[in-house]
């Protein structure tokens, strides 16, 4: 999301920072999302006071409280329509919605599909840990299937949602991935994010340490991280692994992991092409164990924003000479004259 | 069709006129008839004449049900007179049945020696059993207590086409003009206005235009030519107070009236809805009125159209989201955000038969107790209820005053009976209008998102885009002065309470109660929303029979009015007539410890003048 930068002060980090305690539980992977929000924002350079954050409910939707900007900590899965509201009619400022898989996905799915396809130039930061965790622990539409939870004694019978491919599906402009930990990536996705003009969707990879500890342990862990994590960069092979030996390919309409050598050589590793629909989609289906997984930008692509599209359509209206002449508008249609008797 | 009537020839000497003092009129057929275009021209045709007017559009909620059958078919109903009007009309003097469902339908509420005219072309056997008629009403001799005129709508109608070489299908089209031009010979209508507005409508395709102008002025000219019609009828025009008029829905006028607040608050309109019936044709009117600073957002449901408008509330738009009861019930979690966080929202209800879907295009006003205590806690919001169409226009208005003075929420209930209706609106003009300036809060000095007001209570408007006073606001209780989060016991009283008391203290603005008829006596008819002008006929026929008889409306519905108490202290009885099963009479009776008496009905129709006269006679006779 671009949106024209005041000449504001030079801004640190600590003008970011609320009077508020903050109140997730200690080690909770969500202070780490704020530390690197806090970092971005003044290299972003919006005044303080034309940025607003709104959430809905969940550990993530305190987010708002924490960041000296204006903030509207609203109702659970309805952020993002909030959010469009606002932005419709002060495109001028910098909107960011955060969310998590419950409020985005489960409560708030339709909102989140819609505000996608209308591309509402805002940014949207969910933080998935894959649990409910406000609510004490029960599973989420993105828990695996079998999780056992205290709704799920037995494990759950649900499939989940993969919110990378939902953001695709409703033709998302801008999706990516990150990781709470991985502080430098998530800056970056961050200011990619930032700059993107219409709806910047961001899913982060979020550690719940009481609810759901080591969800992501795969891709976090030191020794384990390189052959987990894909990182997608426009332009460049699709290699991963601590050796940069290993890479995807095409194996007829799926993709495949192989290892360079005997035979397999990079021409035949897939590039990355952040324009590329169905290459994203393909990436987003990308599951461990079988696949390390992607983070970075799946697709961005330039598309008129509805805010922009929506401003144009008002200001031309208001072009027009009789634009806000209320006694032209009272009288409109057939009218008549009762003359004084 | 109440008359003095004085009979005098026309120049031709031909026929006669006898003039009226008043005419209701009912246009019936299939839904894909036209009936409610014929309808609504006849209306304009009647208001050019300079008649008083109240119509009652009726349709099916299907937009085709099958062709000839009794669930489609589609009434227009209107009341015009010579002198002040209050409904459309209990009964119709003049029944136009394009088909025999359409006569089936409506042929019970036709009194006596009433007009019937019908087109016998459609009583076909197919038709009469689609209709579920055993025999043919025509011939069977059950239609005898009427003056029925068979016309052969369908046969003239093609007749003066034929040459025009368009299909059947596109000729049968015009039949809805051909019962508008005979009823507008039969009640001296001009039908001038007609042919411009067709000129205008169908200017691409001109075929179209040809074949409607042909037979408008068919059938009016077989109604002065054809010896089936004796006498026309004159409908002379009302006096009413000099200015300018034009025509009005409940829809436009509350549209109108949102746009003209917006406007006089110097901000932009913004509407966030979601498409439901009857309240659709506000997004529609709005939707169009770019040029006056209004942005439509058509939601992908309910709760985002009201969601929405929250958030462009927080930025400083005047915010709308408009629905009908099921919508808000969707929408009642954010309402009671916005009461949380104090932020200006107008929720326009257009009322609707229910529970669930129940009947969508039938008028109730049975979401009174929903917009007073349908959210969790302890949640006021102030209700308006406009009383007429024309009315929809200043509360709508008055609606956008009271959230943005108070910072909150407020309810405007309409329902479908002023929706679709139509009156006369005396055209106000724009300078003359109220002005309120929205004050934004700037001044960083001694700010707190909850510093309050020290008279209206509420707190201040401070938008994103203000330096120094970036803040949070959320739906958790806060605290009374930072608005920071607070979960203290005591505080949440005190904020339960002040949120309370700010509603409450709205009552200082509410005008004098009218009451029309005497200061005090037997009977007090009270009523709130389109009720009004069945209430008020119904008391004015009481009055002229000698009771003592008085009618209160309320347009304040939370809080109520400070001098209602007062009011219903002097009245032996009150009735309360209510299209619900008794929620306001709840609401007065649990206020006032008044023994108010409901009137209720629910069959998706609004009072008939009779029915209130009949209860409220039946509750005189118990006094003395």
């Amino acid at each position: 999301m671009t949106t024209l930068s005041n000449a504001a002060p030079a801004l640190n980090r600590k003008d970011f920072i609320t009077d508020q305690d903050v109140r997730w539980c200690p080690g909770c992977g969500d202070y780490s999302i704020l530390a690197q929000v806090q970092k971005v924002m003044p290299e972003l350079g919006y005044a303080r006071e034309n940025i607003v954050f709104v959430s809905g409910i969940g550990c993530s939707s305190r987010f708002p409280y924490y960041m000296n900007t204006y903030g509207f900590h609203s109702i659970h899965g309805r952020a993002p329509a909030i959010a469009t509201g606002l932005k419709a009619t002060r495109p001028e400022l910098s909107v960011w919605v955060v969310t998590g898989d419950g409020d985005g996905l489960s409560i708030g799915g339709n909102h989140f599909l819609h505000v996608l396809r209308r591309n509402v130039d805002i940014n949207i930061l969910m933080f998935n840990n894959r649990i409910y965790g406000l609510t004490k622990g029960q599973y989420s539409p993105t828990s695996e299937r079998g999780k056992v939870t205290k709704s799920t004694p037995v494990g759950s019978i649900d499939y989940p949602l993969h919110p990378i491919s939902v953001a695709l599906g409703a033709e998302g402009t801008f999706v990516a991935r990150s990781v709470d930990v991985e502080a430098k990536h998530l800056q970056e996705m961050i200011r990619r994010a930032d700059e993107h003009r219409g709806t910047s969707f961001i899913e982060i990879l979020q550690n719940c340490n009481i609810f759901n500890d080591g969800a992501f342990a795969n891709i976090t862990d030191k020794d384990g991280k390189a052959d987990n994590q894909l990182l997608l960069e426009h332009g460049r092979p699709l290699l991963f692994g601590k050796n940069h030996d290993k890479g995807i390919r095409m194996a007829g309409h799926k993709l495949e992991v192989v290892t360079l050598g005997n035979g397999v050589d990079e021409s035949q590793i897939l590039v990355h092409d952040e324009t590329d629909d169905a290459l994203a989609f393909l990436l987003s289906t990308m599951q461990p164990p079988a696949f390390p997984t992607p983070l970075g930008v799946f697709r961005a692509v330039e598309r008129e924003a509805y805010d922009t599209a929506l401003q144009h359509q008002v200001e031309h209206a208001k072009q027009r000479a009789d634009a806000g002449d209320l006694d032209e508008l009272f009288g409109r249609g057939d009218t008549w004259e009762v003359p004084p008797s | 069709m109440r008359s003095g009537s004085t009979a005098a020839s026309t120049a031709s000497g031909v026929k006669v006129i006898e003039e009226r003092d008043e005419v209701v009129i009912r246009f019936a057929g299939d839904s894909g008839d036209g009936m409610q275009l014929a309808g609504m021209h006849f209306t304009t045709e009647s208001a050019l004449a300079g008649n008083d007017l109240s119509t009652l559009p009726d349709f099916p909620a299907e937009i085709r049900a099958p062709a000839g059958t009794l669930a489609g078919v589609s009434g227009f109903q209107l009341h015009f007179s010579s002198h002040d009007i209050f409904t459309p009309g209990d009964q119709p003097d003049v029944l136009v049945a394009m088909n025999p469902a359409a006569l089936k339908v409506n042929i019970a509420d036709l009194p006596a020696n009433g007009i019937l005219i019908v087109d016998k072309e459609q009583f076909t056997e197919q038709n009469l059993s689609k209709a579920e008629f055993a025999s043919n009403p025509l011939a069977d001799g059950s239609l005898d207590r009427y003056q029925v005129f068979e016309v052969s709508i369908t046969k003239l109608t093609i007749n003066a086409l034929n040459e025009m070489g368009l299909p059947t299908r596109t000729m049968m089209r015009s039949r809805n003009f051909f019962a508008l031009g005979l009823t507008s010979w039969l009640f001296q209508r001009p039908i001038e206005p007609t042919l411009e507005w067709i000129e205008k409508r169908f200017r691409k395709t001109p075929d179209i235009a040809e074949a409607n102008r042909r037979v408008i002025r068919a059938g009016y000219n077989y109604g002065e030519t054809a010896e089936v019609f004796r006498t026309a009828y004159k409908v002379k025009a009302a006096p009413i107070a000099p200015g300018r008029y034009r025509n009005i829905t409940g829809n436009t006028a509350a549209a109108l009236g949102l746009v003209a607040a917006a406007q006089r608050a110097g901000r932009p309109l913004f509407l966030g809805s979601y498409p439901i019936t009857p309240a659709s044709d506000i997004l529609h009117e709005l939707a169009t009125l770019k040029p006056f600073d209004v942005y439509t957002f058509q939601a992908e449901d309910e709760i985002a159209g009201v969601g929405s408008a929250l958030g462009a509330a927080f930025g400083g738009a005047i915010a709308v989201t408009t629905t009908s009861g099921p919508g808000i019930c969707l929408k009642a979690e954010t309402i009671n955000l916005a009461v949380s966080v104090e932020l200006p929202l107008i929720i326009a209800d257009i009322q609707r038969g229910g529970p669930s879907t129940g009947l969508p295009t039938k008028t109730e006003q049975a979401d009174l107790m929903l917009a007073m205590y349908g959210r969790n806690s302890d949640s006021p919001v102030p209700i308006l209820a406009p009383a007429t169409p024309a009315e929809c226009f200043h509360m709508a208005f008055e609606a956008v005053r009271i959230a943005v003075t108070y910072m909150t929420p407020v309810f405007l209930l309409s329902d479908g009976y002023l929706a679709n209706g139509a009156e006369p609106w005396a055209i106000p003009k724009a300078a003359e209008l109220p002005e309120f300036k929205v004050r934004f809060r700037t001044d960083p000095a001694g700010y707190y998102p909850y510093l309050r007001d020290a008279e209206t209570l509420s707190r201040p408007w401070a938008i994103p885009g203000t330096p120094g006073l970036e803040h949070r606001i959320g739906g958790l209780e806060k605290d009374y002065l930072t608005g920071n989060v607070s979960y203290a016991p005591a505080n949440h009283e005190q904020m339960v309470r002040v949120r309370g008391r700010k509603i409450a203290g709205i009552a200082r603005e509410i005008p004098p109660t009218e009451l029309n008829g005497p200061a005090q006596g037997d009977l007090l008819l009270l009523g709130w929303g389109s009720t009004y002008g069945a209430i008020e006929a119904a008391a004015r026929t009481l009055q002229k029979q000698g009771k003592s008889v008085a009618h209160a409306h309320i347009r304040y519905v939370n809080p109520l009015p400070p001098d209602l108490g007062e009011i219903l202290a002097r009245f032996a009885r009150v009735l309360v007539p209510e299209l619900n099963m008794g929620q306001l009479v709840r609401l007065i009776r649990a206020e006032y410890l008044v023994d108010a008496i409901g009137l209720n009905k629910v069959q998706g129709q609004p009072f008939k003048v009779s029915e209130i006269v009949r209860r409220a006679e039946a509750l005189l006779e118990t006094i003395r």
